[in-house]
């Protein structure tokens, strides 16, 4: 599904990614861990299209050359990121938000758009599902939502959006242990063999809920160590410094 | 159609021109023109003498220029002052025996003449060209007392009311364009809510200027007896041209005793094309009077059209307790300009007034927000809030905002709050992650940030509003 070879990234003249490589197949569950300013964010950038970096190197997503896609076709095409800080949109309510997203990616899909009464329906049985509070759906898009409720938005729509591939990126941080649960079982339940996700996490904790398919250690830009699940427990004791350097 | 043209039509989506044979007074401003203009309207003598005064005071003045949006020189003397489809000498009596070329028109611009109004509630006076040709939903208004017609109309069967209130919100001394218009008004609108009664359904008028070189000079006049309740909604759409047009409306409203007036304006003329080259000039002077105690006035406005906008709705709350609101989306794009906002005189004890304004500005664009909050000393313990916000997309458009204070009573209280922002890189990205394109995702922000004023509009105007908004915007963002 995603192919990336010998990916390099600056951005004003600093390099982040360094000759990066990565292949997830449809149905598998990436994590990526790694210090501070390893390039986390900077992968979950460059993979929904963020502009401003220097890019080397190749991307095919779904055997087409992603870096050539426009950012509003990548999510049409399934790629969804989970914002680490979910931008506030004043006066935007956040259903209709999320109705016109949703008719936006399914008018590309080829299928009906959904009219309010048939989205209000999906949204509120998605929402219930994920524990979510309707309420905070009829307020202004991320305005004044504690960093919780933003993190849970971005699930929400996730699961509404049904991405073939999901990007997290540190949707766990700043998360209190219900909020976590409520994460962890949306990507759960969206789980199947057709649909990827990378995660992006500094700690472990998430993955004692999302079991992933490999981990993925990444410092100063490169992938030094990938393994199991298993790998994530092992950073946990010995740290980041301890995997780079025992190889 | 040749390509080019075609190309030309996309850029404004309304912009055509009917083929119908025009009668014109000859060109010029003079003493015959106003006698011609007042012979082809049937009016009485008063009127023709009301306006032959008001082109006496008209010699006597100068064209105001301390407005920001400066304009080239115009020939006063170069323009057709009326100009009338030929088929409407001989008036129709139904729809069906209207020029099927101007239905045609309608409805290319979305009005809805025939059975859907009825389902829509509204009464359309429609205005092409400076004459009514079609009022419907006359019956129905009869009933209830209501007066709902073309003021020409107004002019020869209720002279007693013209006679009282024309010029009484706005003298025929009062400036150059309002003067102007005085003196060569060809039609417009004319209401009268009696005493007590709440109007049905939401009135409705769409100017649409037409013939070439034709000033418009529409006139309206709208009146809410003791206790009644009116809303009003004008939206106008203009073919494309290339020299520039100047209109220079009138609009006059009169609140008495308990009565409130909603007035609610969807402008959407000819702005230009993208150098700048052509365009509206939309000098319109509007005022409401809140002369009974109690009373409301509510200004609404979606402003996206005209390569000028100068125009300042304003409220004057003389009786005790009147409230006057002003609610206004200005969005200039390209080479546009805007000088707009309100005048607030507060009068009366306890009057109230509300600004919230909205500028947006994009391109080479300038949008000036220009207000004036009066409070007079007998205004004992008068209220005022103003909001203007301004959103700037690009670095080479502008946005002012002018507030004129004047309180001469220590017991008011003004607040005014203003901010300027711009849409941020963030802001899109979110929305191009979630599937919009760039053009949908400014809609939907720019929609975001007007969501105050779009709410103040009726439901029938709000939705083509909000895809107006939209349609102003595009390519705004590269």
């Amino acid at each position: 599904m995603l192919d990336i070879k010998e990916l390099s990234a600056s951005i004003e003249g600093k390099k982040i990614l360094k000759s990066f490589n990565l292949k997830i197949k449809a149905g598998e569950v990436h994590a990526i861990m790694g210090p501070n300013g390893s390039g986390k964010s900077t992968l979950a950038n460059i993979l929904s299209g963020r502009k401003g970096y220097e890019i080397e190197g190749a991307i095919s997503y779904e055997g087409k050359d992603l870096l050539k896609i426009p950012i509003e076709e990548r999510a049409q095409k399934g790629i969804f990121l989970a914002f680490q800080y979910p931008t506030e949109i004043p006066g935007v309510n956040t259903n209709n938000f999320l109705k016109t997203s949703l008719n936006a990616i399914r008018k590309f899909r080829g299928l009906k758009e959904l009219d309010s009464l048939e989205f209000l329906k999906l949204v509120k049985e998605k929402s219930k599902n994920l524990k979510i509070e309707e309420k905070i759906l009829s307020r202004q898009l991320n305005v004044g939502f504690s960093g919780g409720e933003k993190k849970k938005n971005e699930i929400l729509q996730m699961t509404i959006l049904e991405p073939k591939l999901a990007i997290l990126d540190e949707t766990d941080s700043g998360l209190d242990i219900d909020a976590l649960r409520i994460v962890s079982d949306g990507v759960n339940s969206l789980r199947n063999k057709n649909r990827s996700f990378l995660i992006i996490t500094h700690y472990q904790r998430l993955l004692d809920y999302i079991k992933p398919d490999f981990v993925h250690v990444l410092v100063n830009g490169k992938i030094v160590k990938t393994g199991h699940s298993e790998l994530a427990q092992e950073l946990e004791k010995d740290g980041y410094e301890g995997v780079a350097t025992a190889r | 159609m040749k390509q080019q043209e075609l190309e030309k039509n996309k850029e404004y989506k309304y912009g055509f021109t009917t083929e119908i044979e025009s009668i014109r007074a000859p060109k010029g401003l003079n003493e015959e023109v106003i006698k011609f203009i007042s012979k082809i309207k049937k009016e009485p003598d008063w009127m023709l003498a009301w306006r032959l005064k008001a082109f006496t005071r008209l010699k006597s003045l100068k064209e105001p220029n301390w407005q920001k949006p400066k304009y080239p020189k115009i020939n006063y003397q170069d323009l057709y002052y009326y100009s009338a489809p030929k088929s409407a000498s001989d008036k129709p009596k139904s729809l069906s025996e209207v020029d099927p070329k101007l239905i045609e028109t309608y409805k290319k611009l979305g009005i809805p003449l025939q059975e859907q109004k009825r389902l829509s509630g509204i009464a359309v006076d429609a205005v092409f060209d400076s004459v009514s040709v079609a009022t419907t939903f006359k019956e129905e208004l009869t009933k209830k007392g209501i007066i709902f017609c073309p003021i020409s109309e107004a002019i020869r069967n209720h002279p007693d009311l013209v006679k009282k209130y024309l010029g009484s919100v706005i003298p025929i001394t009062d400036h150059y364009f309002a003067t102007l218009n005085s003196a060569v008004f060809t039609d417009g609108s004319f209401v009268y809510i009696p005493e007590g009664v709440r109007c049905p359904m939401e009135l409705s008028t769409y100017f649409r200027i037409n013939a070439s070189e034709t000033g418009q000079f529409e006139r309206t006049l709208i009146i809410a007896d003791k206790g009644s309740y009116v809303s009003y909604l004008e939206g106008c759409t203009a073919p494309m041209r290339d020299e520039n047009q100047l209109h220079a409306a009138n609009v006059e409203l009169v609140a008495l005793d308990d009565a409130e007036i909603k007035y609610s304006t969807v402008q959407n003329w000819y702005p230009g094309d993208k150098d700048g080259k052509g365009g509206i000039y939309n000098f319109v002077t509007k005022r409401g009077a809140c002369r009974g105690k109690n009373s409301k006035i509510s200004w609404t406005q979606v402003e996206t059209g005209s390569a000028i906008t100068w125009k300042y709705p304003s409220c004057i709350l003389q009786g005790d307790n009147s409230v006057g609101e002003f609610y206004s989306i200005a969005i200039t794009n390209n080479h546009q300009k805007a000088d707009t906002g309100t005048k607030m005189i507060h009068l009366g004890k306890n009057t109230k007034s509300k600004i919230i304004s909205k500028g947006i500005s994009a391109g080479f664009a300038d949008n000036t927000y220009r207000g004036l909050v009066k409070i007079n000393s007998k205004a004992n313990n008068a209220r005022n809030y103003t909001q203007c916000d301004s959103l700037l997309m690009g670095n080479k458009c502008g946005a002012h905002t002018i507030p004129y204070i004047e309180n001469k009573n220590s017991t008011s209280s003004i607040e005014h709050e203003a901010t300027t922002s711009k849409i941020s890189e963030e802001q899109l990205f979110y929305c191009n992650q979630r599937g919009l394109n760039q053009e949908e995702a400014v809609s939907l922000i720019v929609n975001g940030f007007c969501k105050e004023v779009l709410q103040q509009l009726p439901m029938e105007f709000a939705v083509e509003a909000q895809k107006l908004v939209g349609i102003s915007l595009e390519g705004s963002v590269g």
